[in-house]
Formats: structure tokens, C-alpha cells, sequence
């Protein structure tokens, strides 16, 4: 694992200004699923403009890091520049976006969800490598156990089990009850 | 935040988001390159009025005989940098 993949978001955004090579690499694959949920889930883009907003909001945030007065606040800053550039992609195809939908986008049960799986998704990266790559696999990538089985060759009669067993430790992990043998990234 | 996650919650929650397109995740990591190669060629351009007037006549065709493989997006950011003035 990266020794940038544990530093807080105040951390990484310290590293890609002083010009970290790969600091910026880290900070776009930690956000790259949360752009995407916002445009696709919050948004219901289509791909094609879901894609010109991921490139441009993170083309904003490269140029405008220097900009971001509390480092820490990278992600609610992140947030509102997605939800930004998605709301210019509808008004540009033409749909209308009532003043309503604008100012109560942050109670939109949608991207309320993506805001909750975004914690999740933190406390996933407390748990061992093991288990993140299975829960990753098959929730995200939506692998079959067959696959997960022959991809880690693990038998595949334990690969639900493992599952469960790796759900309770991230439940731990968002509960607070964390093993100490569970680093945290945070 | 519920707190209280039950497996069916946390499979919803962890599906929520999945992985954009490597080739999107690829062409955001590469942004500081790219943009490194937009500075380039507006600094080329500035100081070499031929170039310039060659990269406003024909971009692609212009870059393509510099060696230079731009995606749409530097193209679109370099017609802009380039009419700016």
C-alpha cells in the first residue's frame, strides 16, 4: 500500500502542491468514485456529460488547489464543484432546473446516499487489504463468487462467509468498535 | 449517517459507488502532464509567430508535424488559450 494512501485529505493536499508526483494520482483515484457517483447517481447524467464533468472538475481542482483555504475541506469542496458543473450540464441541455432543485441539492436523498457511502467507503479503507478486495469485488464490481474464487484462489464454498465476515468488521469500523489490528486511513 | 448498518444496508451503500471509467481516472491523473504540454506549446507559440499563425490555420495538422498526440480536451483548452488575446 502507498505510504499516500494514509495521509488525511489536509496531507495530500500539502503533498500535490509542494509537486508530490504522486500525490495527485492518490487524490483523483480517492475521489474519482465519489465525481462519479455525484454525476451518475445525485445527477442522472449521461455518460457522455458525466465525463466532461469528472474531467473538469478535476481539471478545477488542480488549477485551484492554491485556492482552497482550509485544506481539510477538500471534499465538501469537491462536492459543491461537481454539483456545480452538473447542474451547468443540464441548464446547457436545455433542461430546466428549478431554483428549488439548486438550493436543496444537499437533501437529495441520492446524493445524501452517495455522502453516507463515502464514509463507508473511508472506514472500508481501515480494514485489511484482504477484505477490502473482496467487499470491492463483489459489491462494486459485481463479481460472482465463481469469479472472486478463481481470481484469489479461495475456495469458493468461503467466499459468502468471508463476505459476511468482512461486512462485520467494516460495521465494527463505522460503529467505532474497530479491532486494533484495523489501521484507520483518517 | 443511520448508524446502525445492517449487511443489507452496507451492500446498497458500498455499490453506491463504484469505480468510474479507468480511462477517465487515467486522463484526470494525467493532468499535470497535460497541462504541462499546454504550457509548452502557448510559450512555443508566443515566441514563434509562424507556429502561432500554423496552430490557428490547422491545430491538429500543426501539432501532428510537431510530434505532439493532444486529446480533445487539450485541443479545446488550447483553441481557447490560443484566442484569448
Amino acid at each position: 500500500m502507498s505510504r499516500l494512501v494514509t495521509l488525511s485529505d489536509a496531507e495530500l493536499v500539502q503533498h500535490c502542491r509542494a509537486g508530490d508526483p504522486g500525490a495527485w494520482n492518490e487524490l483523483v483515484e480517492r475521489y474519482s468514485r465519489y465525481v462519479y457517483a455525484i454525476a451518475i447517481r445525485g445527477f442522472r447524467l449521461s455518460d457522455e456529460d458525466a465525463e466532461d464533468v469528472f474531467q473538469d472538475v478535476f481539471t478545477r481542482v488542480y488549477t485551484r488547489l492554491d485556492s482552497l483555504r482550509d485544506d481539510s475541506a477538500l471534499r465538501p469542496w469537491i462536492a459543491q464543484l461537481t454539483r456545480r458543473r452538473c447542474l451547468d450540464a443540464l441548464v446547457s441541455k436545455g433542461r430546466e432546473v428549478p431554483a428549488e432543485e439548486v438550493y436543496s441539492v444537499d437533501e437529495s436523498t441520492d446524493l445524501a446516499e452517495v455522502e453516507e457511502a463515502f464514509t463507508v467507503r473511508e472506514a472500508l479503507a481501515g480494514l485489511s487489504e484482504s477484505c477490502q478486495d473482496i467487499l470491492d469485488r463483489f459489491f462494486t464490481r459485481d463479481q460472482s463468487y465463481r469469479t472472486i474464487s478463481n481470481e484469489l484462489d479461495l475456495p469458493s464454498g468461503t467466499i459468502a462467509s468471508r463476505i459476511a465476515r468482512c461486512l462485520g468488521r467494516l460495521r465494527d469500523q463505522l460503529e467505532g468498535r474497530n479491532d486494533a489490528s484495523e489501521g484507520s486511513r483518517k | 449517517m443511520t448508524g446502525s448498518y445492517d449487511q443489507e444496508r452496507l451492500g446498497v451503500l458500498l455499490r453506491a459507488l463504484r469505480p468510474a471509467p479507468l480511462g477517465w481516472v487515467r486522463a484526470a491523473q494525467e493532468l499535470p502532464s497535460a497541462r504541462r504540454t499546454i504550457d509548452e506549446i502557448v510559450a512555443r507559440a508566443e515566441a514563434d509567430l509562424a507556429f502561432r499563425e500554423a496552430l490557428i490555420t490547422n491545430l491538429e495538422q500543426a501539432l501532428a508535424v510537431e510530434g505532439y498526440e493532444p486529446d480533445r480536451r487539450i485541443l479545446d483548452e488550447l483553441r481557447d488559450r490560443l484566442t484569448e488575446r
